[in-house]
């Protein structure tokens, strides 16, 4: 499943890519995300199908935020619990993590927020740190036990203004990597702007300089090399909920 | 059933499965194939055992299509085991058709089957299969608690503390899975032993012939 869609989509994506990304995604199976954008194309049984299943993923997000509670926090656990060595994983291989310099590094805030100034990662430091040893859940039914500290996301959002009546809270990443949570869970305590692992700074595979860490979604929803952060009312997906998985994905 | 009464006693038809039972547990087979084989799928994408399942035998083409298979099913198993449970306390179904059930029971009708001449009563359930079909509803539970754990480990910490950790709840699940599966071999194995139960879960009626009365050796 390692295919690389390109750059953030834009939602009017001309059709004749539409076509052929569709054909692609159908050759490998059932494909949701593909369907978010099919318009007047001729649906086949099998579209058909994919379209109810789309509709019941959306309809599993409603009754997943419904299910989402605040205060309920994500089991922690002792140190010696956790997992070593810790996985790679990504849509590419390890060799190619993109490597970023620190210094040349920043977030770039946008969207919904009173205080859109880019933010370095000094500056992210100066800002009160959680640290949380907490089980991380790939969708693909594995799991590990890591150590992350940085953050919290809720603080942060609180310092740059944002609108927290806001849907959702996007993010995008060096390695064209996208994704985005809904606003209940970016205020979860346990949801942090990751800057460590195991008490030193971020290694290179594990998402350098800024990760998203939130224990209370699966893997794919913690984007790592994050380099922007926006709040939005429209949904931005993400790359892997574009191509079918559930959008919600919380634990 | 009155108005058979008034008719010959030879070829009368009689209800053996309530029309209730008989929709859901045509729902029930098709909404379980569909989770069964979808699993197989999301399975594949991180296997527990050292073999994976060949794709003809799964549903939803990747990992991302088997999970809104198995997410999308899970609704109508679900909706479907309510009505089925709801009525099968409600109307007593259960207690009527399941009990009593006992070991002795069991085991006779065990040594029966193995030698081909086990009594089977269109309505009446032999105590292989009432064992049978309270197991299957056992791991149905089993897997639906433990799926549900898998799918909110923190909303429904409770859940998944009381049933192990996070890993141990895979394998339960797989457990309940194999279980059922199991289940279904045993049952389709039956079915074509007595095909004659087949056609009565779809219309829900048996003709009686008078002669042999009720009981049919198998
Ligand atoms: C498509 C394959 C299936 C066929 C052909 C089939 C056939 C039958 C038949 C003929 C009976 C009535 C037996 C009798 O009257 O003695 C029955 C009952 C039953 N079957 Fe199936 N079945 C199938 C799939 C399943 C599955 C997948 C399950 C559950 C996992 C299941 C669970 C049951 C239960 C619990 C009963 C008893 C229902 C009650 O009286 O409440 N069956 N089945």
């Amino acid at each position: 499943m390692k295919r690389d869609t390109g750059l953030i989509r834009p939602r009017d994506a001309a059709p004749e890519l539409k076509r052929v990304e569709r054909r692609l995604l159908l050759k490998t199976g059932l494909s949701l995300g593909a369907l978010t954008m099919l318009t007047g194309c001729n649906l086949s049984d099998g579209d058909e199908v994919d379209r109810a299943l789309f509709a019941m993923s959306r309809f599993n997000d409603r009754v997943q935020a419904l299910l989402f509670s605040k205060t309920r926090l994500a089991a922690t656990f002792p140190a010696s619990r956790i997992t070593n060595p810790f996985r790679f994983n990504a849509f590419y291989d390890e060799d190619d993590a993109p490597e970023i310099d620190a210094s040349d590094w920043k977030l770039e805030v946008s969207g919904l927020v009173d205080d859109k100034t880019p933010w370095t990662l000094a500056r992210l430091r100066t800002m009160p740190q959680e640290n949380q040893i907490t089980r991380h859940i790939c969708v693909e039914g594995w799991s590990q036990i890591g150590e992350w500290s940085g953050v919290p996301l809720h603080l942060f959002l609180k310092k740059i203004g944002a609108d927290t009546r806001a849907k959702y809270v996007g993010f995008k990443c060096a390695d064209r990597y996208y994704s985005s949570i809904d606003m209940p869970s970016a205020l979860h305590p346990q949801t942090i702007l990751a800057l460590d692992f195991i008490g030193k700074p971020l290694p290179t595979e594990f998402g350098f300089p800024m990760r998203l860490r939130i224990p209370t979604k699966l893997g794919f929803k913690n984007p790592k090399y994050v380099v922007s952060l926006f709040v939005t009312n429209d949904n931005p997906g993400g790359y892997w909920e574009d191509q079918g998985y559930n959008w919600f994905s919380g634990s | 059933m009155s108005n058979a009464a008034s008719r010959p006693a030879r070829g009368r038809s009689v209800l053996v499965h309530p029309l209730i039972v008989r929709i859901t547990h045509w729902v029930n087979a098709f909404a379980i194939v569909c989770m069964v084989m979808s699993g197989w799928q999301i399975y594949d994408a991180s296997p527990l055992l050292p073999f994976a399942f060949p794709p003809f035998m799964t549903l939803g083409g990747w990992l991302g299509g088997a999970i809104a298979w198995h997410l999308a099913m899970m609704w109508l198993l679900i909706a479907n085991g309510i009505l089925y449970l709801g009525y099968g306390l409600a109307s007593r179904h259960f207690k009527r058709s399941f009990f009593p059930l006992s070991a002795r029971g069991v085991l006779s009708d065990f040594r029966s089957a193995l030698h081909f001449n086990l009594s089977h009563t269109p309505g009446v359930y032999n105590a292989v299969q009432k064992l049978l079909y309270l197991a299957v509803l056992l791991l149905g539970i089993l897997a639906f608690l433990s799926g549900l754990a898998m799918w909110k480990p923190v909303q429904f910490e409770w859940l998944a503390a009381a049933l192990g950790s996070y890993p141990s709840l895979r394998w339960l699940h797989f457990i309940a899975m194999t279980g059922i599966v199991g289940f279904v071999i045993i049952h389709l194995a039956l079915v074509i032993i007595v095909p004659r139960t087949l056609p009565s879960m779809i219309t829900g009626r048996v003709r009686m012939d008078d002669k042999a009365g009720m009981r049919h050796e198998a």
